[in-house]
């Protein structure tokens, strides 16, 4: 039911953990499975330097935390804000219907731990 | 890499023994059982040889068994058939919060038909107390349906109590027995059954057959109209290899009851003992009153699909009761009649060990698994902001 890229970034999730004295710490959990989603950013001069997370759900849910930590490390703070949640899913090949509505909030979690940085650097 | 099976609640391999006494019944003795000629009379000692065989298991008549094609089909014969014979007489049926979707699915459909359904509650160890059981008991009530073994924990309810009470007020008393069956001795007689369920497939049988004990003298409208067959309860060409199989698997069972249980029950328990040896794990089920084979168990702070995938990429099949399976959304309903905590019910791991496990087989899952449990706990939120303090071993 996963595709490989999937069952990848599930495996060998990519950037998990946490940053100590992050910039930016945002969550997003699911109302409709309770998954949750942590994510710790280092930000400097607008670009993401680093980004961490923490997951609580299934193998869609955490494949979908690590793509998304690839796909913004290096990036602006608004690309980073202009990624969706169906980019993250493209990115993995597709994620089966049923978790697209629960277990696919990266990019939330993500613009969440960006409205903080904002809120606290403004 | 060695593929480990440890899904037999869901089901179970054909044994040999059945596969090879199936084989004739689709070639050589193909006649149809109901056929006056030879074909049909060579089949028709063979349909009743498998008859008299599931019969011997549970303690009945011959005559007294109704070849199915499913579980599912017996719970549906069985609760619907007595409601619409039964219906002059009352419109209340008793059930509990934690069958099957078989017999579930079935009392909200005769809601929809003007009956009502108490669902009894279970405590924590999803045990059933029978005195609120005999409560709900009412003038109107025709029906108490109430399974033998719970799929998702194994736990067992005291049926012989309940055949006791439902004899005492003169109610019809159905069982869901598919889990019980060949796992723990069964018995109509002892526990005062009026209709029983079981299915082919969880005992190393077929998918596609079953049959459902109909205790003589209780009457019930078929499913499915047609021929004559099974003493016009249930019509339909009998799917004959199948039930010859499904009567050698009852055999099987028989012959070995207890030293099966044993075996079972020395491997189950000894992965629940090394796997309660992670902390903030839970067993999900009655610690004694339980079937040999199932283990139901939660590690705290984890999602339960993620540790399945995990085990399903080393080779290990088990399976989970809870949230986000592909294609059912919420938890479990018979850990959430229990009262566990949601947290602790999402990450439900089910293990139903069976015939072809071996002792190997749980020291494998005992190496691979606590690491996963490990690793996905590290990725958790909720791990790392635990109240250490409170955390129990």
């Amino acid at each position: 039911m996963y595709s490989d890229k999937v069952i990848d970034h599930f495996t060998n999730p990519r950037n998990v953990g946490e940053i100590e004295n992050a910039d930016g710490v945002g969550e997003k959990v699911s109302s409709s499975c309770g998954d949750r989603m942590k994510v710790f950013l280092k930000v400097e001069d607008g670009v993401i330097k680093d980004i961490k997370f923490q997951t609580y759900g299934c193998g869609a849910a955490i494949a979908s935390s690590s793509m998304m930590s690839e796909l913004v490390i290096g990036k602006t703070l608004q690309e980073a804000l202009d990624l969706t949640n169906d980019q993250v899913a493209d990115a993995l090949g597709g994620l089966p219907a049923p978790k697209l509505h629960c277990s696919n909030l990266a990019a939330d979690a993500l613009h969440e731990a960006i409205k903080n940085f904002q809120a606290t650097t403004a | 890499m060695k593929r480990i099976y440890m899904d037999n609640n869901a089901t179970t391999a054909v044994r040999p023994e059945v596969m090879e006494a199936m084989l004739p019944f689709y070639k050589e003795h193909f006649g149809n059982p109901s056929s006056v000629h030879w074909a049909g009379r060579e089949t028709g000692a063979a349909l009743e040889a498998a008859r008299e065989k599931v019969a011997n298991l549970i303690n009945c008549t011959p005559a007294e068994i109704v070849f199915t094609s499913c579980g599912s089909e017996g719970d549906n014969l069985a609760i619907k058939g007595v409601a619409d014979v039964l219906r002059d007489r009352g419109n209340h049926i008793i059930t509990t919060a934690v069958e099957h979707p078989a017999v579930l699915s079935t009392c909200e459909y005769l809601t929809k038909q003007g009956f009502e359904v108490t669902y009894l509650p279970v405590d924590g160890y999803g045990m059933l107390d029978v005195a609120a059981l005999e409560a709900a008991i009412t003038d109107k009530t025709i029906l108490i349906s109430v399974m033998w073994a719970n799929n998702e924990t194994g736990t067992l309810f005291p049926i012989e109590q309940i055949g006791a009470v439902a004899r005492k007020h003169k109610i019809c008393f159905h069982t869901d027995a598919v889990q019980a069956i060949g796992r723990v001795p069964v018995d109509v007689q002892a526990a005062q059954v009026d209709l029983l369920a079981i299915s082919g497939h969880k005992i190393g049988a077929p998918k596609g057959v079953g049959a459902l004990y109909v205790r003589k003298g209780v009457r019930l409208t078929p499913l499915i109209h047609g021929g004559h067959q099974e003493r016009n309860r249930r019509a339909g060409t009998h799917n004959l290899p199948s039930i010859v199989g499904l009567g050698v698997a009852c055999e099987l069972a028989a012959s070995d009851l207890k030293g099966a249980a044993q075996r079972l029950r020395q491997m189950r328990d000894r992965l629940e003992r090394g796997l309660l040896a992670i902390p903030e794990s839970q067993i999900n089920g009655h610690p004694t009153e339980r079937l040999p084979n199932t283990l139901n168990i939660s590690f705290n702070y984890i999602e339960g699909e993620a540790v399945l995938l995990f085990l399903d990429m080393q080779g290990i099949a088990a399976s989970s009761g809870s949230a986000c399976m592909s294609d059912s959304f919420g938890q479990s309903h018979v850990i959430e009649a229990m009262g566990v905590d949601p947290m602790m019910a999402n990450s439900a791991i089910r293990f139903g060990l069976g015939y072809d496990n071996t002792e190997a087989d749980v020291d494998r899952v005992l190496e691979i698994l606590p690491p996963i449990v490990k690793k996905l706990r590290d990725m958790s939120p909720f791990y790392h902001e635990r109240d250490v303090t409170k955390a129990t071993a």
